[in-house]
C-alpha cells in the first residue's frame, strides 16, 4: 500500500465516521432526508460564497454552505406550515429548487469555478493527496484529512457535550421542552452540524454519498443494539468498514471510489439486515417458527381453559371440533397436540383433550390479565 | 439547416411534453398518497439499471435502456418496501439508504463502462442531469408508448386508484385487493420517472414528479381536475424547460426544467384562488375587519 | 342490493365469531373470542383502550388475518358476502384535505356493487343524493370535504354506508368527536336500519349512553368478558371485569407472571 493510497484511505474513514455520528440521530429521528435536501442544496452555498470572496479554498465557503443548510430546513418547515402540502412534499419541493440553481450557476460559469457538476455528485477522493497541507515548508498531509478532521471533532465535542439534550430531545421532545431544553435550538444545532459536515465532505466523496454515510451506518447500528451510544459506535465502526473496503474494491476494479464504498455501505447493511442475531431476518424467521408452535399450544391451553366448566365443555374439547374452530390444518392440529401433550399440558382421552394443572396454569397466566384489563400490548 | 432545427425543437418539445404529462398524473397519485419522496428513491434507483441494461446489451436502443431503469427503480421500491416490513428501519431512512446505495452502485457500473473501449458509450453521463437536446425520435416514440400505457391504466382504473388513495381499509372492505392495486400505481410510477430520466437525469427526476402535483393541488378540490391540470403543468415545465435549456449555452436541462416546475409552484401557491396565500390574507383580513367592526358596532 | 334480504336467513346469526385469536408479532390482541349477534339488533362493543375493539371490526371485515376462528357473516363466510356489509372506519383514517366532494366520497359506496372498472353513473348519483338527504347533508353534496365540521364528516361517511345498502354495518367509533345534534341523528338513522331488519355493530365509548342506544352490547378486553342483551350482561360485575379492578386483585401477582412470558 502506498502513501497515496493511504492518505485516501485515511480521508476515506475520517469522512465515513464524521458523517455516520450525526447520521445517528437523524435517523432516530425520522429525518433521514434531511440529509438528502441539505447534502444537495450546501452546493448553493459554497457556489455564492464563492462568488462573494473568490476563493475556493476560503473557510467561509464552509459558512455560506452551513447557512444554506439551515435555510433549507428552515424553508421546508415554512413549506411546511403553510399547510399546502404534506412535509415530504414539502421537502421534494424545496432541495430540487435550490440544487437546480446550484447547478445552474455552476455551468454557467463553469470556466470560473473549479467545480464541475459531475464532481459534486461524485466526488474527487481519489484527488485528495494532491492538496497538501503545507505549514511554513512542513508537509502535514491532505487539506481533505485536516479539515474533515477538524469537523469530526467538533461532531465529537458537540455530540458528547450535549448527549443528553440530544437523547432527551429525539426520544421525548415534548418532556424536553417541559425541562426547559429547547427542542428547537437542538434541532438547529444538529443541522447546522450535518450541513458543515455535509460540505467537508462532499468535496471528497460527492453528494449523494455523503446521504449513503450519513443514513447507512446508523441504520445498520440501529439494526444491532438498543442502546445509544452502542449504536454510535456500532455506526463508527461501519462506516470505517465500508470506506477501506470500498476503497479496495474500487482499486481493484478500477471505479469510482465514491461509488464504491456506497455500494460498501448497502451490502453490509444487507448481511446485518438479514443476519442480526437478534432482528435480523433469519433470526426473526426462526424465533416465529418456534413461537408459532408455542402461541399454538398456548392457544389450545386457552380455547380449552375458556369453556372449562361450561354447558358446551365437552363439546368445544373434541380433537375434530377444535380442527373446526380453530382454523388448523389436522397436520398442524395434531402437531400442537402432541406438543402440548409432550410438554404434560394436556391429555387425550377419547379425542377429548382436557388440561392437566400445569396446562391449567399456563393457560390462566395469559387470560388472567385479559380479563383483570391489562393491556397485552407492548 | 432550419428544417433540422425546427424538426430537432419539435421532438424534443415532444418529448418534454410526454414526460411532463406522465410524471404530472402519476405523480398526483404519489403526492396524495403521501409518498412523495419514493420518487427521489426510484430515480435515484434507476441508474444502475440503465448501466447494466447498456453494459448486458451493449445496446443504447431507448427501449432497453429505459426498460433497465423502470426494473432497477421497481426493485428499488422493493427493498424500501422490504426493509421497512422486516425490519425496525423507519420509511424515511430506507429511502435515503436505497436511493443513496443504488446510486453509488450506478457510479461504480458507470465509470466502469467509461473505461471499455467502446465509443457508444457516450452519452450515459446525461443520465445525471439529462439532457433533453440528445433526445431522438426513437427516444420519442418509446416514451410515448410507456406514457401513454402508464395514462391509459390510470384511467382504467380510475374509480381503484382513487378510492385506494383515500381510503385504502374501505377498498379492502369491499373486495378490492389493495396490495395489488398498491403495486400496480407504483409500477406506473417507476415507469413515468423512467421515462423521463433521459431529458430530466436521475438527480432531478423527482422534483417533475412531486412539483406539478404540489402545484395543481392548490387550484382545485375535484381529483380529476388536479390530475389534467398535474398533467399540464408538467408538460409546460418540461417543454419551456427543455426548449430555453436547448436554446441557452451550457444549461442543463434537469435544473431548467426543475426551475420552471417551481415557478409555477411558487405562483400556485401564492395565487391560487381560495388556498392561496394571497387569497388566505385576504380572507384573513377581511374577517379581522368585520369582527372589528362588529365589536366596535 | 334488495336479494340479500331474501338470502338472509330469518332469526339466524348476523354476526357467529367462534375462537377468534389475533395476534400482531407475538402478543395477542384478541384471545379466543367469541361473539354471536342476532340480526336485527343495535350492539355495541364496549372496552378500554388496546382492548382489541378495532381489530375485532377489522378482523370480520377481512383486513386483519386471525391466527386461529372462525368468521361467518349471516351464516357464511365472508367472501360470499361482501356486499350485504357496509363499513364505516374511523374518521381520522382518512385525509380530509383529499381533493374530492362530499358527493364524490359517498358514491364510493356503491363502488363494491359496481365492481371493475364501472364507472359511476346517474343511478349513483340518484342514491348517493338521496343518503346525503337522509342524513341532512344534501345542501352540502358539491362541497370539498375539507370545508366539514367533524360532525358533519361523519354524516358523510353513514351517509357512504347508506349507499352501500348493506344487510350488516360495522361501524368504528362513529359517535366520535360528534355534536350531540348529530350524535341524536346517528342514532336516529341506526335505528332506522334496525327497523329494516339490519344489524349494527359500533365500536362504542361512551358507557353511559349503552343502555339508551343499543339493545345488544359485547363487553371486550382481549377475551370477551361477556355479550348478550344490555339487561343480562351490562352489569356492574362485568364492567369491573372488562375495566380492570375486581379480578387483579383476587389473584395478585399473577399479572407480572403472566407479563412477562408475552
Amino acid at each position: 500500500m502506498s502513501q497515496y493510497q493511504a492518505e485516501i484511505i485515511l480521508v476515506g474513514v475520517i469522512v465515513a465516521i464524521a458523517c455516520a455520528l450525526p447520521g445517528v440521530f437523524l435517523v432516530l429521528r425520522r429525518m433521514a432526508l434531511m440529509s438528502d435536501a441539505i447534502t444537495h442544496t450546501v452546493l448553493l452555498g459554497i457556489v455564492i460564497a464563492f462568488f462573494v470572496v473568490e476563493d475556493l479554498s476560503s473557510p467561509l465557503l464552509i459558512a455560506g454552505a452551513a447557512v444554506v443548510g439551515l435555510g433549507t430546513v428552515w424553508l421546508v418547515e415554512a413549506v411546511h406550515r403553510t399547510r399546502l402540502v404534506a412535509e415530504d412534499a414539502a421537502i421534494g419541493l424545496t432541495f430540487p429548487l435550490l440544487f437546480s440553481i446550484a447547478i445552474i450557476l455552476i455551468s454557467r460559469y463553469a470556466g470560473d469555478v473549479h467545480l464541475d457538476t459531475d464532481a459534486v455528485l461524485l466526488g474527487e477522493i481519489a484527488l485528495a493527496p494532491q492538496r497538501r497541507f503545507i505549514v511554513s515548508g512542513w508537509d502535514l498531509g491532505p487539506q481533505a484529512a485536516w479539515m474533515m478532521g477538524t469537523i469530526l471533532v467538533v461532531n465529537l465535542v458537540f455530540i458528547r457535550t450535549f448527549f443528553k439534550e440530544l437523547k432527551l430531545t429525539t426520544f421525548d421532545p415534548a418532556l424536553a421542552a417541559a425541562l426547559g431544553f429547547s427542542p428547537v435550538v437542538v434541532h438547529y444545532a444538529l443541522m447546522g452540524l450535518v450541513s458543515v459536515t455535509a460540505v467537508g465532505a462532499f468535496d471528497a466523496v460527492g453528494s449523494i454519498l455523503v446521504v449513503a454515510l450519513m443514513v447507512g451506518p446508523p441504520a445498520t447500528g440501529y439494526l444491532m443494539t438498543n442502546d445509544l451510544r452502542r449504536m454510535m459506535m456500532y455506526s463508527a465502526g461501519m462506516a470505517t468498514l465500508a470506506a477501506i473496503s470500498g476503497y479496495w474494491v474500487a482499486h481493484f476494479l478500477d471505479v469510482s471510489i465514491a461509488g464504491s464504498m456506497a455500494g460498501a455501505v448497502g451490502l453490509f447493511f444487507t448481511v446485518v439486515l438479514v443476519f442480526a442475531p437478534e432482528r435480523g431476518i433469519v433470526a426473526v424467521a426462526r424465533r416465529h417458527t418456534r413461537q408459532r408452535w408455542e402461541f399454538a399450544q398456548t392457544m389450545l391451553t386457552g380455547h380449552l381453559l375458556n369453556h372449562e366448566g361450561t354447558p358446551e365443555e365437552t363439546h368445544e374439547s373434541r380433537v375434530d371440533h377444535i380442527e373446526h374452530v380453530l382454523g388448523w390444518a389436522p397436520a398442524f392440529r395434531d402437531g400442537v397436540i402432541s406438543r402440548a401433550e409432550r410438554d404434560g399440558l394436556i391429555v387425550q382421552v377419547d379425542r377429548t383433550l382436557r388440561l392437566t394443572p400445569t396446562g391449567h396454569t399456563h393457560a390462566a397466566k395469559v387470560l388472567i390479565p385479559a380479563a383483570g384489563g391489562t393491556r397485552l400490548e407492548p | 439547416m432550419f428544417d433540422f432545427g425546427d424538426y430537432t425543437l419539435r421532438v424534443v418539445a415532444a418529448g418534454s411534453a410526454i414526460l411532463g404529462i406522465t410524471s404530472g398524473v402519476l405523480g398526483s397519485f404519489a403526492v396524495l398518497r403521501k409518498q412523495s419522496l419514493l420518487g427521489d428513491a426510484i430515480s435515484h434507483a434507476a441508474l444502475p439499471g440503465v448501466a447494466l441494461a447498456y453494459l448486458l446489451t451493449s445496446s443504447k436502443s431507448p427501449l432497453v435502456l429505459v426498460l433497465g431503469a423502470a426494473l432497477a427503480g421497481w426493485l428499488g421500491t422493493l427493498s424500501v418496501r422490504s426493509i421497512v416490513k422486516r425490519s425496525r428501519i423507519k420509511q424515511d431512512t430506507a429511502l435515503g439508504l436505497v436511493m443513496s446505495v443504488f446510486f453509488g452502485v450506478g457510479l461504480v457500473l458507470l465509470t466502469y463502462i467509461q473505461r471499455l473501449p467502446d465509443a457508444s458509450k457516450a452519452g450515459l453521463n446525461t443520465f445525471l442531469f439529462g439532457q433533453a437536446a440528445a433526445m431522438l425520435g426513437r427516444d420519442v416514440a418509446t416514451m410515448f408508448v410507456l406514457g401513454s400505457l402508464a395514462v391509459l391504466a390510470v384511467v382504467v382504473f380510475w374509480k381503484e386508484f382513487k378510492l385506494l388513495s383515500f381510503d385504502p381499509a374501505f377498498a379492502a372492505s369491499m373486495g378490492f385487493p389493495v396490495q395489488l392495486l398498491e403495486v400496480l400505481l407504483t409500477t406506473l410510477l417507476v415507469v413515468a420517472i423512467a421515462i423521463g430520466l433521459q431529458a430530466v437525469g436521475v438527480v432531478l427526476m423527482s422534483a417533475l414528479v412531486v412539483a406539478p402535483a404540489a402545484a395543481a393541488r392548490q387550484w382545485t378540490d375535484r381529483l380529476g381536475i388536479m390530475v389534467i391540470l398535474a398533467a399540464a403543468f408538467g408538460a409546460a415545465s418540461g417543454v419551456t424547460g427543455a426548449a430555453v435549456s436547448s436554446s441557452v449555452e451550457h444549461l442543463p436541462t434537469g435544473p431548467t426544467i426543475v426551475l420552471v416546475a417551481s415557478v409555477i409552484v411558487a405562483l400556485s401557491f401564492a395565487f391560487a384562488p381560495g388556498r392561496g396565500l394571497v387569497a388566505r390574507t385576504i380572507l384573513q383580513r377581511r374577517s379581522n375587519r368585520r369582527f372589528r367592526l362588529e365589536a366596535e358596532g | 342490493m334488495t336479494e340479500p334480504r331474501q338470502d338472509a336467513d330469518p332469526g339466524g346469526l348476523a354476526i357467529d365469531v367462534e375462537d377468534l385469536t389475533v395476534a400482531y408479532g407475538e402478543a395477542p390482541v384478541l384471545w379466543d373470542v367469541d361473539l354471536q349477534v342476532p340480526q336485527g339488533v343495535l350492539c355495541a362493543i364496549v372496552g378500554p383502550n388496546g382492548a382489541g375493539k378495532s381489530t375485532l371490526i377489522k378482523s370480520i371485515l377481512g383486513l386483519v388475518t386471525p391466527a386461529a376462528g372462525r368468521i361467518l357473516i349471516e351464516g357464511r363466510p365472508y367472501d360470499d358476502v361482501r356486499l350485504m356489509v357496509g363499513y364505516v372506519p374511523q374518521r381520522g383514517s382518512v385525509d380530509w384535505d383529499f381533493p374530492t366532494t362530499v358527493l364524490d366520497v359517498v358514491m364510493m359506496g356503491r363502488y363494491g356493487t359496481l365492481g371493475w372498472f364501472r364507472r359511476p353513473g346517474r343511478n349513483e348519483r340518484r342514491l348517493s343524493m338521496q343518503a346525503l338527504e337522509q342524513v341532512g347533508m344534501d345542501h352540502l353534496s358539491s362541497r370539498h370535504i375539507s370545508e366539514l365540521s367533524g360532525g358533519q364528516q361523519q354524516r358523510v361517511f353513514i351517509a357512504r354506508a347508506l349507499v352501500q345498502d348493506a344487510q350488516v354495518y360495522l361501524m368504528d367509533e362513529p359517535l366520535q368527536g360528534v355534536d350531540a345534534q348529530t350524535e341524536k341523528a346517528i342514532i336516529e338513522l341506526l335505528r332506522d336500519f334496525r327497523a329494516k331488519g339490519k344489524t349494527v355493530i359500533c365500536v362504542h365509548h361512551d358507557l353511559q349512553t349503552v343502555p339508551e342506544y343499543f339493545e345488544w352490547v359485547m363487553l371486550l378486553n382481549v377475551k370477551r368478558i361477556a355479550s348478550g342483551p344490555v339487561g343480562e350482561v351490562f352489569t356492574d360485575e362485568n364492567l369491573r371485569l372488562t375495566y380492570g379492578g375486581g379480578l387483579a386483585a383476587a389473584a395478585p401477582g399473577r399479572r407480572d407472571t403472566a407479563e412477562g412470558i408475552i
